[in-house]
């Protein structure tokens, strides 16, 4: 269970980075959460044997990470603890689907391989870009985007009070594993039985808390209606962020540019 | 100004799984009045100031904040003038950043929006926390966190401050900073407390509760220099009380 206390770090580390200042981090939440899920939708929507056409959307996570200074490695292990669910999602395709599609020299590539690498790609792109946007947006600035985008109220508020008391209730978590761990000197992970105790502990706690939270927000007024101040400014900076990524990804999915630079210099050789 | 006092009559309180928290308390106080509320733990503070905040209804006799007596009915207009500070600054400030956490009880006044950014920036800078504005709570320190549940409660302009254990959790130098802030406030406040010397700087009066009774209720320098009274009570004299005593003596 010592692993509890990294992924608490992990997760406060995440934030931290919202925090930052860069050119990236400056720009208005809605610009980037459009431009994300810009980006997410493009990538989605190619043909199942797309992998070629895919790699040079690659542009995007790169440059971002590169402006927005955000270190790769700690990005890449985040990418890496989610992959095995989009594994697990193309694993059958290379058994289910055999029909060769590639000829490589000697080998031949069949159908399920190439869309196995095509969801794995597809993945990589998508999880990165969402991960990308968590690391350069404050998660309130996510919220108050989101709002903003007419997303119902209510969703953004369970966002709003998740982000709020995720670190308080992990923090809370976190002091019963060490409190645990202290005294259970040999046996380093609670047995089936204690784990079960301690969770409903932690979800009592959690209900007792829920009800003081209640009461203060009814003490201010709180009607069953939560109202937050609008504090976003979009400036003409945030529109050409926006106009120029999603024209650049239009021009991407309808057009491959790695083919095309392969046939200029196809044809370069060709003359 | 007659709508500031807060008057107790008889009141009696019983737990749903049957435990006698209050049982007939009855006082009195008057506009701009500082009272703390000591004794034991269990002694029924927590209760008596739910009652005040009108969080708990007293099950016999009545609550009157100002003109109003406290009911189901009269809830929501006795919240407006009671600002309530929680123990755990992590109940009290649900929002994600601190300026909308302050913003968050006027706009649900339904003030106009200037007045809301006015009255939040205003308690933001009594505090002297203007500069945490866009900062998440789980990054503010525990005085911060105080400052800030001051903060958000103010901005609502309140006529009465109750308050539960405000210096509980903080270390000496905010503890400090936290009375001279409460020193500058010219609400009424209600404070309930087992940092006795803390009472003792703030409150001219002090109510001692003694299982769910009034045990005495009198000026804090009379009631903390009684030590027969204090140790009944499971208090001690305090302890800036018991240095002077050891000057006398020398």
């Amino acid at each position: 269970m010592a692993s509890f206390d990294s992924t608490f770090l992990d997760l406060g580390r995440l934030d931290n980075l919202s925090y930052n200042d860069t050119i990236i981090h400056r720009i208005d939440p809605r610009a980037k959460l459009l431009v994300t899920v810009g980006f997410i939708v493009v990538v989605v929507s190619f043909p199942k044997y797309a992998v070629t056409s895919l790699v040079p959307l690659f542009f995007f996570p790169i440059l971002m990470v590169y402006l927005a200074e955000l270190p790769v490695g700690f990005l890449l292990k985040k990418l890496l603890i989610v992959s095995p669910f989009a594994v697990f999602i193309g694993i059958f395709n290379p058994f289910l689907d055999r029909e060769v599609l590639v000829h490589l020299g000697p080998f031949n590539i069949t159908g399920g391989w190439i869309s196995f690498g095509s969801v794995i790609l597809r993945f990589v792109l998508t999880v990165g870009a969402a991960l990308i946007l968590i690391a350069t947006t404050s998660f309130p600035g996510i919220c108050n985007a989101l709002d903003r985008l007419k997303v119902p109220r209510l969703f953004v508020v369970q966002l709003m009070l998740l982000y709020r008391f995720i670190f308080v209730l992990t923090e809370e978590a976190l002091r019963m594993v060490r409190a645990r761990r202290m005294r259970s000197f040999d046996k380093k992970r609670p047995g089936l039985k204690q784990f079960v105790q301690m969770v409903g502990l932690l979800f009592l706690r959690t209900l007792e808390r829920a009800e003081r939270i209640y009461l203060a927000m009814r003490s201010r007024g709180f009607d069953g209606e939560i109202r937050t101040v609008k504090r976003l400014r979009f400036t003409l900076r945030d529109l050409l962020f926006l106009s120029l990524f999603i024209t650049l990804f239009a021009v991407f999915r309808f057009y491959n540019p790695s083919q095309l630079l392969g046939n200029l210099v196809f044809q370069a050789f060709q003359q | 100004m007659s709508h500031h006092i807060i008057d107790l009559q008889n009141v009696h309180y019983r737990y749903p799984d049957g435990t006698q928290a209050l049982s007939g308390i009855s006082f009195r106080i008057i506009h701009g009045e500082s009272v703390g509320i000591v004794g034991a733990n269990g002694a029924g503070k927590s209760t008596l100031l739910l009652q005040i905040s009108g969080t708990l209804l007293p099950t016999d006799g009545s609550v009157r904040i100002g003109e109003i007596v406290l009911s189901k009915k009269t809830v929501k207009e006795i919240r407006k003038k009671i600002g309530f500070v929680f123990q755990d600054p992590d109940d009290q400030i649900f929002m994600p950043t601190v300026y909308e956490d302050v913003a968050f009880g006027p706009l649900h006044l339904g003030w106009t929006l200037e007045n809301v950014e006015q009255s939040a920036i205003k308690a933001l800078e009594k505090v002297n926390c203007l500069a945490l504005k866009d900062r998440p709570p789980h990054k503010l320190s525990m005085g911060q966190k105080r400052a800030v549940s001051i903060a958000s409660v103010i901005a609502m302009d309140p006529d009465i401050l109750v308050m539960d254990e405000p210096s509980s959790n903080l270390d000496p130098r905010s503890r400090r900073q936290l009375i001279q802030l409460l020193k500058t406030f010219d609400h009424s406040k209600i404070i309930a407390s087992h940092d006795l010397d803390m009472v003792l700087e703030l409150c001219e009066r002090t109510i001692i509760l003694g299982e769910g009774r009034i045990a005495a209720d009198g000026t804090t320098q009379e009631l903390f220099s009684d030590e027969k009274l204090l140790e009944e009570n499971g208090l001690e004299k305090p302890l800036s009380l018991q240095y002077q005593r050891l000057r006398v003596a020398k």
